[in-house]
C-alpha cells in the first residue's frame, strides 16, 4: 500500500470513527444515566437523513436544513420521552428492548408511509463540493474532511457540557445515584428527559452530516445500530471516552478490514469485540 | 414440577387432542400454517429456557435457528432428498457447536451487555452469510426435496404430504415440550432457576454457575436448531431473514406474550403472534406499524404478558 492511499484510508477510518462516535455516545449517554437500553436508537439516525433529504430540498440550504434537522429532532426527541420511554425507567431491561422494538417496527413503516422504499440522496453543500489533489489522480473530498472537523467540535462540546456546566454536573450525579439527586431538590424527570433528547438529537444529526456521502434508504438505521452496540461495548456502558476511543478503534478495524482482509470484511468489528470481551468483559473503560 | 392449575391440564389436553385431529378436517393452507406455529412453538421455547427459566436475555437466538437450517440446505444435493437422521443429527451439532462457542463468549458478560453481546454475534453470522454468494447471498437457496426417512426400505411417512409433515412437528414439539419439563424439575432445573434468582448466591453455594449457563445455552442453541432444520425443510428455502435479528426481536415477543418461565406460554405466544400477523397483514400493506403497536401497549400495559389477564380473572 502507497503512502498516499494509506493516508486516503487513514482519514477515512477517522471519518468513519468520528460519525459512528455521535450514534454511540447517545446511546452511551442513554444506558448510563438512565439505565435504558434503546433498540431504536438506530431509527433516529435514519429519521435524521430522511430529514436532511426532505428540508434540503425545501429549504435549499444544507446548513440551514442541518439546524431546523436538530430542532425537529429534539422535539421527536422530548415527545418520545413523554410518550413512553419514561415508563420504563423502574422496569426490567427485557421490556425496554421490546418496547423499543415495537418502536423501530412503528419508525420504519412511518418512514415508509412519509417517504415510500426508494433510495435517495442528498448533494454535498456546494460550497465544500471539491476535493484536494493528494497525487497525481488520487484526491480527498474536502466534505469528508469537514464533517470529520464538525464531528470533532461536538465531541469537545460534549466533554465541556458534561465536565464543566451545572447541567452535566446533574448528569453525572443522576447517573451515580437518582435518589440523591432527586432530594437535592433536582427534577430527575426533567433532566433525564433532556438526556434523552441530547440522545437523539445527537443520532438524528449523525444521520444528517453523513446524508451526502451515503445514501438515504430504508433500515439504514439498523446498520448503524448494531455497529453503535458494537462500540458501546467495547468501550464500556456510560462512558463517553470509550465511546469515542473505540469509535475510532471500529473505524480503523472496518476500513482496513475492507483493504487488507477482504473475504472477512463483514466479520472484522466483531472478531475485534470478541477478542476485547476475553480481554476485559466490561469493555475498555467500563467499570467492573 | 410446578404443578398447573386443573383448569389449563384440561385446556391443554382438549388443545393436543384437536391439533392431533385437526389434519382429518383441515385445508392444506391452515395445515400448513399450524405447522409453521409449532415450529415456532418449538423455537420459542428454546428461548424461554434461557429467557423465562435462566434469566438470560438473549437477542441473538435466530443465530442456531438459520445455522441449522443452512446447515441443511448444505447437504441436501440438488434435486435430491438427503438422509431424515443425517441431516437432522448434523444439522443439530452444528447449531449445539455454534452455540457452545458464542456462549463461551457471551456468558462472560451479564445484563446489558448481554443483550448487546448476543445481539452482536448474531448480526455478525447474519453479515457472513448474506455476503457469502455460495450460500446464495441475500436471496438464500432452495431446497427442492424435503428429507426422506427409510429404515430399511420402508418409510412410515413423507415429509412431501402436509398432513404427513404436520405430525412430525407437533410430535417433536409434544417431544420438546415434555423433555423441558422433565428438565426443569430434575436437580439441573432447580439450580437454574437460582442462577436466575441470585447467580452471586448460587455461586456461593458451590456451584459453578458458568458451566451450567453454558449447558443451558448449548441446549437451547440445539432446539432453536432442530426449529431451524424444521423450518428449513419445510419451507423449502433458506434466506438470511432467519438469523436476522428481527427474527431474534419477534420470538422474544412471543415469550413474553405467552408469558415467559410458564410451561406453554412459549407455544400460546408463538401462536398468538403469528395469527395476529396474519389478520394485520390481511388489513394493510404496512401491518408493521400495527404489529409494533400492539407491542408497544402490551409493554406498557401488560407487564406480564397475556398470562396477566388469566391472573386477574382468576382473582375476581
Amino acid at each position: 500500500m502507497d503512502t498516499a492511499i494509506f493516508f486516503i484510508q487513514v482519514l477515512n477510518s477517522v471519518q468513519y470513527g468520528l460519525l459512528l462516535f455521535l450514534v454511540a455516545s447517545g446511546l452511551t449517554l442513554i444506558f448510563g444515566i438512565m439505565g435504558i437500553i434503546n433498540l431504536a436508537h438506530g431509527s433516529f439516525y435514519m429519521i435524521g437523513a430522511y430529514l436532511a433529504f426532505s428540508l434540503t430540498g425545501l429549504i435549499g440550504d444544507f446548513w440551514l436544513a442541518l439546524a431546523a434537522g436538530v430542532v425537529v429532532a429534539v422535539l421527536i426527541g422530548l415527545a418520545l420521552e413523554w410518550l413512553v420511554i419514561r415508563f420504563l425507567y423502574d422496569r426490567d431491561h427485557l421490556y425496554q428492548v421490546l418496547l423499543t422494538y415495537g418502536l423501530i417496527l412503528i419508525f420504519e413503516e412511518c418512514r415508509s408511509l412519509l417517504w415510500g422504499d426508494d433510495v435517495h440522496g442528498v448533494p454535498v453543500p456546494p460550497a465544500l463540493d471539491f476535493s484536494i489533489p493528494l497525487t497525481e489522480n488520487l484526491s480527498y473530498q474536502v466534505f469528508r474532511v469537514a464533517m470529520s472537523a464538525i464531528c470533532l467540535a461536538i465531541a469537545a462540546g460534549m466533554y465541556w457540557l458534561i465536565q464543566k456546566t451545572r447541567l452535566g454536573m446533574m448528569i453525572r450525579a443522576g447517573s451515580v445515584n437518582r435518589e440523591m439527586v432527586q432530594s437535592l431538590g433536582i427534577n430527575i424527570g426533567l433532566l433525564y428527559r433532556v438526556v434523552f433528547a441530547l440522545g437523539v438529537a445527537l443520532a438524528a444529526f449523525a444521520g444528517m452530516l453523513g446524508s451526502p456521502v451515503s445514501s438515504v434508504f430504508p433500515g439504514m438505521g439498523n446498520q448503524v445500530l448494531i455497529v453503535s452496540f458494537v462500540v458501546v461495548v467495547i468501550g464500556g456502558i456510560g462512558s463517553v471516552k470509550g465511546a469515542l476511543v473505540a469509535a475510532l478503534a471500529i473505524g480503523f478495524a472496518d476500513t482496513f478490514g475492507k483493504v487488507l482482509l477482504p473475504q472477512i470484511a463483514g466479520m472484522v468489528v466483531y472478531l475485534l469485540m470478541a477478542a476485547i470481551l476475553l480481554w476485559r468483559p466490561q469493555g475498555i473503560f467500563g467499570k467492573a | 414440577m410446578e404443578r398447573q392449575p386443573r383448569a389449563l391440564q384440561v385446556l391443554l389436553a382438549i388443545g393436543l387432542v384437536a391439533l392431533a385431529a385437526f389434519p382429518l378436517v383441515g385445508e392444506k393452507f391452515y395445515l400448513q400454517f399450524i405447522t409453521k406455529l409449532m415450529i415456532m412453538g418449538i423455537f420459542a421455547m428454546s428461548l424461554d429456557l434461557l429467557v423465562g427459566h435462566t434469566g438470560l436475555v438473549s437477542l441473538g437466538h435466530a443465530l442456531f435457528f438459520g445455522v441449522a437450517a443452512y446447515a441443511l440446505m448444505l447437504l441436501t444435493p440438488e434435486y435430491q432428498a438427503a438422509g431424515f437422521w443425517t441431516s437432522l443429527g448434523v444439522s443439530l451439532g452444528v447449531a449445539a457447536l455454534a452455540a457452545l462457542i458464542v456462549g463461551f463468549f457471551v456468558l462472560r458478560t451479564t445484563g446489558i451487555y448481554f443483550i448487546m453481546v448476543t445481539l452482536a454475534f448474531g448480526q455478525m453470522t447474519y453479515f457472513y452469510v448474506h455476503d457469502s454468494s455460495h450460500l446464495g447471498g441475500s436471496d438464500g437457496k432452495y431446497i427442492y426435496v424435503r428429507p426422506v426417512l427409510e429404515i430399511a426400505g420402508w418409510s412410515p411417512f413423507d415429509l412431501e404430504r402436509p398432513a404427513h409433515f404436520y405430525y412430525v412437528a407437533l410430535a417433536m414439539m409434544v417431544f420438546v415440550y415434555l423433555m423441558l419439563r422433565v428438565l426443569l424439575a430434575s436437580p439441573f432445573g432447580r439450580v437454574i432457576s437460582g442462577i436466575k434468582e441470585n447467580e452471586h448466591r448460587m455461586r456461593m453455594l458451590g456451584f459453578a454457575t458458568f458451566r451450567y449457563k453454558l449447558v443451558c445455552f448449548v441446549l437451547a442453541g440445539t432446539l432453536a436448531g432442530l426449529a431451524g432444520w424444521l423450518a428449513a425443510a419445510h419451507d423449502g428455502l433458506v434466506n438470511p431473514e432467519m438469523l436476522s435479528w428481527h427474527q431474534s426481536g419477534q420470538l422474544l415477543m412471543m415469550v413474553i406474550l405467552g408469558g415467559m418461565g410458564t410451561p406453554s406460554g412459549p407455544i400460546l405466544g408463538a401462536a398468538a403472534l403469528k395469527v395476529l400477523e396474519l389478520v394485520f397483514q390481511g388489513w394493510t400493506k404496512h401491518w408493521q406499524l400495527l404489529l409494533g403497536g400492539f407491542i408497544v401497549l402490551s409493554v406498557l400495559l401488560l407487564p406480564r404478558g397475556l398470562a396477566q389477564l388469566f391472573e386477574s380473572k382468576r382473582r375476581d
